[in-house]
């Protein structure tokens, strides 16, 4: 990861964020997580607000952020400090993806992959070599790491994937090629999953220098401009054997990630919404029409009353599901609702913002379509809204109707 | 380098200020409280680089009540060793120069710092009544600090100008914007603040001399007039007459 530096224009626009809290969820938080969400909060508007239209404007990644990031404690806030994490409990890590991704969801992407789909395998399945030699790393954001499951013919379906691990002495040879990943251009390492010559799953940590390994770029997104996304080519790479995290067999491995960044983004989402909640309510106080402020209209009335709602709700959600996950027992089902219901919940609030907020709303004046474009990819990665009903559905049922 | 550091709560700026009890109260509740900006910013920041820079230690105390050790906890997060808290609901900026001048005179601090002033009662006066009850020389509004060994340079704005100071620990000075810059604390230090010392010491007995009467909030503001801009003899009117600027 080179040394990068802030470039572009700084927006003139005050970020005047204000959270929101109607049920006085606060009371139910500890002084730790208040701290956490009032640093992340300041580091968010120091950092993000002022950089980040311009930067998704130009579909560049601010990887200057990730220093920050590392500095602030963003990644791994809740592994072990002894391998460079926080120790802090799931509901600090919720609250710190909240803010993350009230300021821009790409910025929570970074994150989410760092902490929960790179560090976290290597903490939960990786063996204490391999803990030590990259978790210290990939904290301080010497390392930056990517996450690679979905193919280009395979998303919804991981099981079906045909990127295959070959043994060949004290190496596997990996062949195949990953799609949709979350900073893999700029990687150094990748936690890569891959069939055995039995098809079961397993994973592996790949390096950026290995040869026959590439990382292009994905151009052209319309959605999380400001993350770079790419693919990961694997032509005969010879990955040592001491690089296969040895504690983890099966679909389970990728899948308990996902549970961990779903859970994450199922925070992250209640920030976007704020956000969006936070503009309006003060655009529909500013804006007046018809000589009076819009907010006035009981149109408005009805939209932000029903966003707070809706906020307040998937708050509650969080916090229930944040203390399950503190005592370990929050189950992926459980998870796969938060992430589906918030994020829906977030992209809805966005679209009423966008309405409240008329023609402005379309520019990058307000925070609103930039949430809006960027949560659209929120509802497809990590499990698509449909996908999270299934899942839903088989849970409630008992009948499967993925087969 | 053994340094103080005095930190208090105030509201938030952006909390709805309202009185109780006829007026005579501020009423708390609902009221998000942060660590006064100057205490955190430049106080608190300063000392820390003070000590980074030649070692030491930095205490931060607050006379309150327990709900401030969410406060207090910043602080550490921030980077302070240790806390005191004076276990007392403070009524006048008197009572706590001298709860906070009763703790110092057993340490041996080698400099107090305090924020010039808090951003709810902007009374600028706790620093200097700390100093004098230490019978310590006392800058005010500092923002520009050096230190080689025992002697600091100090300057402080004054109208028009700079003035710098010379002077040899201990000392008090008040810290003013431009003397640091805002730290914000990272997720190790918000742990590492846990395990950090903090301790609860009742206060000393002390009567207050002045009470507060009553407080009353500035008149609105008038609603803004606009004038048509054919008719300048209006705004000229407006101005000299209603504005009385011209
Ligand atoms: C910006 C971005 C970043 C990403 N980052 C990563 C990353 O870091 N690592 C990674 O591994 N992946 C990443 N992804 C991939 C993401 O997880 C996938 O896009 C997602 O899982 C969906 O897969 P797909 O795009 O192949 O869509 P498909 O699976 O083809 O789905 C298309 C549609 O069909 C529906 N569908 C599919 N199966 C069913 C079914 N059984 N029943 C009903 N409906 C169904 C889906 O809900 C969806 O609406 C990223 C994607 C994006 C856009």
């Amino acid at each position: 990861m080179p040394d990068h530096q802030a470039n572009g224009v700084k927006s003139a626009r005050e970020d005047r964020f204000q959270g929101h809290d109607y049920y006085n969820i606060d009371a139910l938080l500890s002084d730790d997580h208040l701290l956490a969400r009032d640093a992340v909060r300041n580091w968010v508007k120091q950092e993000v607000s002022p950089i980040i239209e311009d930067y998704s404007n130009r579909a560049e990644c601010p990887y200057h952020l990730f220093k920050g990031l590392a500095e602030i404690g963003a990644f791994g806030p809740s592994l072990p400090e002894e391998y460079g994490g926080g120790g802090m409990d799931e509901i600090a890590y919720g609250i710190i993806m909240q803010e993350l991704e009230r300021g821009y969801s790409g910025v929570r992407s970074m994150a989410s992959v760092q902490g929960s789909l790179v560090m976290y395998p290597i903490y939960r399945f990786g063996s204490e070599e391999q803990r030590r030699k990259y978790l210290p790393k990939l904290a301080s954001g010497e390392m930056i790491g990517c996450f690679g499951l979905t193919e280009p013919d395979h998303g919804s379906n991981p099981n079906g994937m045909i990127t295959n691990i070959k043994e060949d002495g004290d190496h596997y040879i990996l062949n195949g090629a990953k799609m949709w990943i979350t900073n893999s251009p700029v990687a150094d390492v990748a936690v890569v999953w891959a069939k055995d010559e039995e098809g079961i799953v397993r994973g592996v940590i790949v390096e950026k220098d290995m040869p026959g390994f590439s990382a292009p770029e994905i151009h052209g997104k319309w959605s999380l401009r400001a993350s770079i996304t790419g693919e990961l080519v694997f032509e005969d790479v010879r990955v040592p054997k001491a690089n296969i995290l040895p504690k983890v067999k099966g679909l389970k491995g990728p899948l308990s990630c996902l549970s961990k960044a779903r859970y994450g983004i199922a925070w992250g989402a209640i920030g976007a919404a704020m956000d969006c909640y936070d503009s309006a309510l003060r655009y529909s106080q500013e804006r007046i029409q018809f000589g009076k402020p819009i907010g006035q209209f009981q149109l408005t009335q009805k939209k932000l009353a029903e966003m707070i709602t809706e906020i307040t709700k998937a708050q509650l959600l969080a916090w229930r599901l944040g203390t399950l996950a503190n005592e370990g027992k929050a189950t992926p089902a459980q998870i796969s609702m938060a992430k589906r219901n918030n994020v829906h919940m977030a992209l809805e609030i966005a679209r009423e913002s966008r309405q409240i907020h008329g023609g402005m709303g379309s520019t990058n004046e307000y925070p609103v379509m930039r949430h809006m474009m960027n949560l659209e990819t929120v509802l497809t990665y990590e499990g698509t809204h449909d996908v999270h009903l299934l899942i839903t559905g088989l849970d409630i049922t008992g009948l499967n109707a993925f087969s | 380098m053994k340094l103080l550091v005095c930190v208090s709560k105030t509201p938030d700026t952006t909390a709805k200020i309202a009185f109780k009890d006829n007026n005579s109260a501020f009423e708390e509740d609902g009221v998000q409280f942060i660590m006064n900006p100057y205490d955190e910013w430049y106080a608190l920041v300063r000392a820390l680089e003070v000590k980074e820079a030649v070692g030491g230690s930095v205490t931060i105390i607050n006379v309150g009540p327990a709900a401030n050790d969410t406060i207090i906890r910043k602080g550490l997060a921030i980077g302070a060793d240790s806390a005191v808290r004076i276990d007392a609901n403070p009524q006048s900026a008197m009572f706590v120069a001298r709860q906070i001048a009763e703790y110092a005179k057993g340490e041996d601090f080698d400099a107090i710092f305090v924020g010039k002033e808090t951003i709810d009662h902007n009374g600028s006066e706790v620093g200097a009544m700390v100093a004098e009850l230490l019978d310590q020389p006392y800058i005010s509004f500092a923002n520009h600090l050096e230190l080689d060994g025992k002697v600091a340079t100090i300057s402080r704005e004054i109208e028009g100008g700079v003035e710098v100071a010379e002077l040899e620990v201990p000392f008090v000075l008040s810290a003013a914007k431009g003397l640091a810059e805002q730290r914000i604390p990272n997720m190790r230090g918000i742990m590492m603040a846990k395990r950090k010392p903090l301790k609860v010491v009742p206060p000393t007995a002390f009567e207050d001399q002045a009470v507060v009467v009553s407080y009353e909030l500035p008149p609105a503001k008038a609603a803004v007039k606009m004038v048509d801009p054919e008719n300048l003899d209006e705004l000229v009117r407006l101005l000299h007459e209603e504005a009385k600027v011209i």
